[in-house]
């Protein structure tokens, strides 16, 4: 008995003794979670790291004492899949971090475990609101969409275009679900009414069925609440029915350059989309994408354009706290305003949603276009306070927390610090 | 206006022609694994792969090489075929004196790695095909419009599909062929050449795989994984049909495609799981299939 308290003592003094040594090195290790052989391999996948890479490099790792390693591995987008090797990262191999996770089912799964570990999730890729509200973790960040931002934007355009009855055909899950009812509300806030929709399997490949079930709906929007080569094959077949040319309007919920890249800007053409990041906004943007490019072979999607953006923030979170517990660093990223070169200034709200402007932009016609990857014309710039949902409209319980004060704080801090010796 | 369970039978008329072109891809795939199967006894998990493999050189040769799809219907067949019988000869030829899960699981690693050397070169996005003049307008049927390509699926599948039937139930090849599957060894006796009957025969089926990747190519984005959904759905099928059984392949091919039409239209949700439930109910039922033999 004697002896075990003595080497508990010791090796809690060894333990005491870390911090001090890590001033000089801190390890972080970050894993890269994403889709690395699915239908969103090309808008997350190898990309997402090579983004993380560079994050690395721009922020200027080792000079500034932080010895940071990537991991990557594959969530085959599912929640299960995700969370096993979420779990497994943080038991053996100490991440401190997890980055993208563009499936927001898998999302969702990751933000439950993540909230009881001392990691930071750094969400790029998914779309779902929930996890800045109902869900939202004091350990999530939730860097480059979500579903609220894309229906208010495109599905706002389209209704003032005068798009003011709509069918949806909508992925089988979380992500398709939620951004049929926030797309749904925006409608209906402006006077539309959808007057159908159906869902499909996800991943699915045949469209046909349910473009013919849209056709025979009347409705002059045909919503799309899908993603990836999903969105693709709809496109694809609804032109093949003749849908687009009879005058029914098409609407890409959730679109990426990769998609009209792969549909070529002759079916592509005229689409409405919102997006945070497009490779030319301007010469920072262009500079980036660039060197992405050498190394991908693709321009990137803002999916990895957000990977970069979090992680660098996250960095630059570490380096202020001076390790790597999460309660601390991901309150420095809330306290810090966020600067980068490919979605400017910008901020981290209580709730863990990143703030930057979005905008909507029109597909080129193939005159238009210089070359390749040249797709987008400007419509509008969404400022980030009227694409993002307000602060007090999610139901995020950090909120209440946040404007309570921080008398709070010293207590969560020891809450903390019993779970840690634990 | 008369409904018939519930929705106009304009629509329902619509619903299922689609239903059936859709069956035409389940046909064509599940014919070529059961011709694989009754002669080589190997469950040829690649056929997924050689399906996009099929649409991939379809793309390539009127990217790379401004060749027309009325010659890739042709070609793009031929070549596939071609690695067919490579991979037969190397690999497959070698496990066919042990248990067939060693040719599944053969096949199966094959389908991983040329799928993941063709998402390494082309990315998950796809290419769009553009289909030639011919194919590209449409006819209004009044209930629906139907593309011509589509309409050229059903037409071309039918074709084959019967032809292959006659091939081998009619004619003298197709006794051999069949002879060979029932006792290769006493029609190896009669002075017939039993390993490349085989070979060719492998090299066939992979070509069927093929040409409907050929059809697919313009009316579905070609991608690496755009075999890797459709190719469990088509063992489903071959199981319900029967293993081996060409005639069987057939028909629920097709027929299994208006079933799942049908789904898409009063419950969609269950569409992608309407073919496992026939299939585990058919194998209460009649485990040798619909059209099998019990062995």
């Amino acid at each position: 008995m004697v002896r075990q308290f003595a080497f508990a003592t010791s090796a809690l003094a060894v333990l005491a003794a870390v911090p001090a040594l890590a001033q000089d090195a801190i390890d972080v290790k970050i894993g890269v979670l994403n889709d690395r052989s699915g239908i969103y391999s090309d808008i997350s996948g190898e990309g997402s790291v090579i983004a993380a890479r560079m994050a690395v490099e721009d922020f200027g790792a080792e000079e500034k004492g932080l010895n940071v390693e990537i991991l990557s591995a594959d969530h085959q987008n599912k929640p299960d899949v995700a969370s096993t090797v979420t779990q497994q990262w943080i038991d053996e191999e100490g991440v401190n971090a997890i980055a993208d996770v563009p499936t927001s089912s898998a999302a969702l799964a990751i933000n439950e475990i993540i909230r009881n570990e001392d990691a930071v999730f750094l969400n790029s890729g998914a779309a779902t609101t929930e996890l800045t509200g109902g869900a939202c973790s004091p350990h999530t960040v939730h860097w480059t969409y979500d579903t609220y931002a894309l229906a208010h934007g495109t599905g706002g355009a389209m209704v003032r275009e005068g798009g003011d009855s709509w069918f949806f055909i909508t992925a089988d899950y979380a992500f398709g679900h939620q951004l049929e009812n926030d797309t749904t509300a925006v409608i209906e806030e402006a006077g539309g009414e959808v007057v159908g929709s159906v869902r499909h399997p996800f991943p699915g490949s045949d469209f046909s069925s349910f473009l013919l079930q849209a056709q025979a709906s009347g409705a002059k929007v045909i919503g799309l609440a899908n993603a990836g080569g999903d969105t693709v094959n709809a496109i694809t077949q609804a032109s093949e029915f003749g849908i687009t040319q009879a005058g029914q309007a098409l609407a890409g919920l959730l679109m990426f350059v990769n998609d009209v890249h792969a549909l070529s800007l002759e079916t592509a053409q005229g689409l409405v989309l919102t997006e945070s990041f497009y490779w030319d906004l301007n010469d920072d943007t262009r500079a980036w994408s660039e060197r992405y490019m050498e190394e991908a072979g693709d321009m990137p999607s803002m999916v990895q354009a957000g990977v970069y953006g979090s992680v660098l923030h996250y960095l630059k979170a570490v380096e202020q706290v001076g390790s790597t517990n999460a309660d601390e660093v991901v309150a420095a990223m809330k306290e810090m305003p966020t600067d980068d070169p490919l979605f400017g200034q910008g901020e981290v709200r209580a709730d863990g949603r990143k703030m930057h402007d979005m905008y909507l932009f029109q597909v080129k016609t193939p005159e238009e276009s210089e070359g390749d990857w040249d797709y987008y014309n400007l419509l509008a710039t969404i400022p980030a306070e009227e694409a993002f949902r307000p602060l007090d409209e999610g139901g995020c319980s950090l909120v209440e927390e946040a404007a309570a004060g921080g008398a709070e704080e010293p207590a969560a801090e020891e809450e903390a610090e019993g779970e840690e010796a634990n | 206006m008369f409904e018939l369970l519930g929705i106009p039978p304009q629509a329902l008329f619509g619903q299922l022609l689609l239903g059936l072109i859709n069956g035409a891809f389940y046909a064509m795939l599940s014919l070529g694994l059961a011709v694989i199967f009754g002669l080589l006894n190997i469950i040829n998990f690649t056929h997924g792969a050689q399906y996009m493999m099929g649409a991939f050189v379809t793309w390539m040769l009127l990217n790379y090489f401004g060749i027309e799809y009325w010659y890739a219907l042709v070609l793009a067949p031929l070549i596939v075929g071609a690695t067919g019988i490579v991979i037969e000869r190397l690999m497959i030829s070698r496990l066919y004196h042990l248990d067939h899960l060693y040719g599944l699981l053969l096949t199966f690693g094959l389908a991983l790695i040329i799928q993941g050397l063709f998402r390494n070169e082309y990315g998950i996005s796809g290419m769009s095909y553009r289909p030639p003049e011919l194919l590209a307008g449409g006819h209004n049927l009044g209930f629906m419009y139907l593309p011509n390509s589509r309409l050229w699926v059903i037409i071309a599948s039918v074709v084959v599909c019967f032809g292959t039937w006659f091939v081998i139930e009619k004619t003298k090849l197709g006794a051999y062929l069949r002879a060979a599957t029932e006792n290769p060894t006493l029609v190896g006796a009669f002075g017939i050449n039993v390993p490349r009957m085989i070979t060719l025969t492998y090299g066939f089926g992979v070509a069927l795989a093929a040409f409907a990747g050929v059809l697919a190519a313009p009316i579905y984005s070609v991608n690496p994984n755009m075999g890797e959904s459709l190719i469990i759905v088509v063992f489903a099928v071959v199981v319900i049909g029967g293993m081996g059984s060409i005639l069987g392949a057939i028909i629920t091919g097709f027929g299994l495609g208006l079933v799942e039409g049908l789904t898409r239209v009063f419950y969609p949700e269950g569409s992608a799981v309407v073919i496992f439930v026939i299939m585990a109910i058919v194998l209460l039922i009649k485990p040798a299939g619909l059209f099998g033999r019990a062995a």
